[in-house]
């Protein structure tokens, strides 16, 4: 049991924790799974949609991902890293043209209705497709979908299409919600959107605002003997330092997503009764990325930006502002990504004398208060980590003659400024690699991205080479050749540096020692829970 | 009563335009904030330039300020709050949900650290000087230099971690279906901490007033006839000293009404109590304009609402103070 309740010291020794996670089979506890109980957890943030199918975002699918279920769930051990859940199968014509999808039988949403090949053929074309902030991508040239039978739904796509990344977004995407219940009115206008119904072992019970959400268990559910618990309470904590204390008082029996803080998890894991688990998010991996802007004249010269990359010290940085919860980045793609990770990309090791030779070389020669010039910083303020971090790159900027000046906003104002008026000239962001590098990854450094649209190039970065090589994974069908393009994608991103990647980091869990069958997917917080269980 | 009808008279016909200021100010300084609601969501969402264009079309973003500052007070003339852009639900049922919760906090609050403030005001004013007096002034003043959310938090881990006497927060226990009585005595246990850390901050500047006041009043000609005549020190102390102190505290309970509604944002989030204060917080983040100024009118409402009610008990405490002097 203690293969994965960690502590501190066998984190800060192996930062490579996030790499060999993925191979790790999930462990079971030595208990057996009891059925009943009610399962209290903080939730720090409440969503107003909890329709997944329209939001496929964390927040939203900590909640209804128990109650609303997706085709296929990430998995440590299955076959390319999925699990069935409402289709048993899945299929990619050689063409790119079509997915076949074969459905799982006697499945019942929880209003009694059945489950059919019609709502998946609803989700996909009438919310997926034109509504969800994913789909809208990757499911753009979803023409139709066929269903011969209630348990076949055959994707059509106008464009060729690589089953890779549709299997790959299948987890996050694919989330499938009863059409008898949405084809009346519009669709963002449902009351279903703020009380979800779904086919998942828990129904929507109880939401009151500020207070809590409450998922009561679904007798009915197609697991055999799932799911294990009565009821789950999210009850809403909003400072950061109540889950602790709460965790502490029993008042709550888990708080996933980091909800006790980083700083905090060395006492907390010193109390009786209490786990820590870095396990259970390797299918959400954030990445700390430098984003430039390369409107500014110095820092459109590779130079300059090489020594910005020479200048971390990425060993410090996740030591120091992610206590060793995290690895070192070396690339566009996390090292825990089991199918296209390359290491063979350019390294760039810290060495502060190197960084000021290249600037030297550059022609920006130190004047005489020993400042080169200076830039704006704008740390994301979403996570403390963020922050922390850019209190950082302040310090190691000034190394080698940089005078950066951080600006900080909350969040609504550090999206403007950064992906709206681009009055920023480096920032702080945290990226998700969402397990294929089509869905929100190659946006970073893309060229021709309207002004607006967050978390992309907003950089004013121009590569046609590597425009080229994007759209050309794009449209590769071959999986081995596809995954190929997106390892030369991660070598061409870090020999040019459009950004800099400096860190990927996951979650960690706290929850008491009676809570069963945690962590076993690399999307735990957000799976449906059927099989957790309360012991004793 | 005449007095009393004068005086609302007069300051109804005021609060119109203290309200219309209020609302005009708090839009024009949500619009210099940067970033939109829209802006606000996406950073949990992300998405493409559609679907942003999209959301700013539904919400109504995509029109000038002014059109939507002319649209509000439109609205508001015929008392319609509109529409939450995050709950998307009305307002005014999004704010009823909270305001019970705030009053009661607030409410509480004043009363411990008026009603504790005052005596223990008495208590060391009635003795100037003595030990008691200087022990409760710098204790007094040593909390009200301690910020909220630390003594929110120390309170949380001594009676809720440690001591486990108290909820660590929350109004009432989750999902826990009680009622009547039960749920009575269930919310009052959640409220002790989250009152405790709001009301004792407060305490020490009643607690002065009071001891200042009673300091100035033990000068008077009226109280060296009392002596004169006999009077018991109890009996001075109360019926003439405090009595003659208690005025200004009156005034005070008014001003303070607005700081206590600021300071219960703090105190709320600390407790994860559901109130005004931190639905107040939560429309600033996601920049939701129509959701803050109806807070904020809510708010304006109630303070003004609350000095009304000093000023008119003023009236009647004080027959020096006439309708005329009292709206100055």
């Amino acid at each position: 049991m203690s293969d994965f309740t960690i502590s501190r010291r066998t984190l800060l020794s192996g930062s490579a924790l996030l790499l060999a996670s993925t191979a790790m089979p999930a462990i079971g506890w030595g208990q057996t799974p009891k059925k009943g109980g009610r399962l209290v957890l903080a939730a720090d943030s409440e969503p107003r949609n909890l329709n997944p199918a329209i939001v496929a975002s964390n927040g939203v699918f900590f909640i209804s991902s128990k109650i609303v279920e997706t085709l296929a769930e990430a998995s440590f051990d299955g076959k390319d890293g999925l699990e069935p859940r409402l289709a048993l199968s899945w299929e990619g014509a050689a063409d790119g043209l079509s997915v076949t999808f074969k459905l799982r039988d006697g499945v019942k949403w929880h209003d009694g209705k059945p489950f059919t090949s019609a709502d998946v053929a609803f989700s996909a074309l009438q919310i997926w497709k034109p509504l969800q902030n994913l789909g809208r991508t990757v499911f753009k040239d979803l023409a139709s979908v066929d269903t011969p039978d209630d348990l076949t739904a055959v994707f059509k796509f106008a464009k060729p299409t690589p089953f890779q990344l549709i299997r790959n977004a299948l987890p996050a995407l694919s989330s499938v919600v009863p059409k008898h219940i949405y084809e009346v009115g519009k669709i963002e206008d449902n009351p279903a959107n703020n009380a979800p119904i779904g086919t998942g072992p828990f129904k929507f019970g109880e939401y009151k605002a500020g207070q809590y959400y409450k998922l009561t268990r679904n007798a009915d559910y197609w697991g055999k003997d799932e799911p294990y618990l009565d009821e789950i309470i999210y009850q809403v904590l909003p400072d950061r330092t109540s889950a602790a204390a709460a965790l502490e008082a029993e008042e709550i029996q888990l708080a996933a997503f980091s909800a006790v803080p980083l700083a905090d998890l060395d006492r907390i894991s010193k109390v009786p009764g209490l786990k820590v688990i870095s396990k259970g998010y390797e299918g959400l991996t954030y990445q700390l990325v430098v984003e430039i802007n390369h409107r500014r004249k110095e820092l459109a010269d590779l130079n300059v930006r090489q020594a910005i990359a020479h200048a971390i010290d990425k060993d410090f940085v996740v030591k120091t502002v992610f206590l060793g919860y995290a690895a070192i980045a070396t690339g566009p793609v996390p090292k825990n990504d089991p199918q296209f990770y390359t290491a063979d990309v350019p390294t760039y090791p810290f060495d502060v004398a190197k960084a000021n030779d290249l600037l030297d070389e550059a022609g920006y020669i130190r004047a005489d208060d020993g400042k080169r010039f200076a830039l704006r910083l704008l740390p994301a303020p979403y996570f403390n980590e963020t922050k922390q971090f850019g209190d950082y790159l302040r310090q190691a900027l000034a190394a080698i003659g940089i005078d950066a000046e951080i600006v900080n906003n909350d969040s609504a104002a550090h999206i403007k400024a950064v992906y709206t008026d681009h009055t920023f000239d480096l920032a702080v962001g945290p990226p998700v690699f969402r397990g294929d590098p089509a869905i929100s990854t190659t946006i970073l450094v893309q060229s021709g991205i309207p002004d607006g649209v967050p978390f992309s190039n907003q950089g004013g970065y121009k590569n046609e080479a590597l425009d080229a090589l994007i759209a050309k994974a794009s449209e590769t069908l071959d999986t081995t050749a596809r995954t190929g393009l997106y390892k030369e994608f991660q070598k061409q991103v870090a020999a040019d540096l459009p950004l800099i990647n400096v860190s990927e980091w996951s979650f960690i869990s706290v929850a008491r020692d009676t809570v069963g069958n945690i962590a076993n997917n690399p999307r735990w917080a957000v799976s449906n829970w059927a099989d957790t269980y309360l012991a004793g | 009563m005449n007095r009393a009808l004068t005086l609302i008279r007069r300051r109804l016909v005021g609060s119109i335009f203290v309200l219309l200021i209020v609302v005009i100010g708090t839009f024009l300084l949500l619009e210099a904030a940067p970033g939109d609601a829209v802006d606000a969501y996406i950073v949990s969402t992300g998405g493409d330039a559609g679907m942003i264009e999209l959301l700013r079309h539904r919400w109504g973003l995509d029109q000038s300020e002014l059109t939507r500052l002319a649209n509000y007070l439109w609205a508001l003339l015929h008392l319609d709050l509109g529409q939450s852009v995050t709950f998307s639900r009305p307002i005014r049922d999004v704010i009823l949900e909270r305001l019970p919760t705030t009053l009661l906090l607030m409410v509480s609050a004043t009363a411990l650290s008026f009603g504790l403030g005052s005596a223990l005001g008495i208590y060391a004013g009635a003795r100037p000087g003595s030990f008691r007096d200087r022990f409760l002034s710098i204790g007094s003043l040593a909390l009200y230099a301690v910020p909220g959310f630390w003594l929110g938090l120390v309170l949380i881990v001594v009676f809720a971690v440690d001591l486990r006497w108290l909820p660590i927060g929350g109004i009432e226990t989750l999902a826990s279906d009680k009622t009547g009585l039960a749920r009575a005595v269930d919310i009052a246990a959640h409220l002790v901490l989250p009152v405790s850390a709001l009301g004792f901050i407060y305490l020490a500047l009643y607690l002065r007033m009071m001891r200042a006041g009673m300091a100035e009043a033990w000068r008077q000609d009226f109280v060296l006839a009392a002596r004169a005549r006999g009077l018991s020190r109890r009996r001075i102390v109360l019926a003439h000293v405090a009595r003659n102190a208690l005025l200004p505290l009156i005034t005070m309970l008014g001003l303070q009404s607005a700081q206590m509604l600021g300071g219960s944002v703090v105190i709320e989030s600390v407790f994860a109590v559901p109130g005004l204060g931190r639905l107040a917080q939560e429309a600033v983040a996601s920049r939701d304009t129509p959701l803050l100024l109806g807070i904020i009118l809510t708010s304006a409402v109630l303070v003004i609402a609350i000095n009304l009610a000093v000023d008119i008990a003023y009236a009647f405490l004080d027959p020096r103070v006439g309708a005329g002097e009292a709206g100055a």
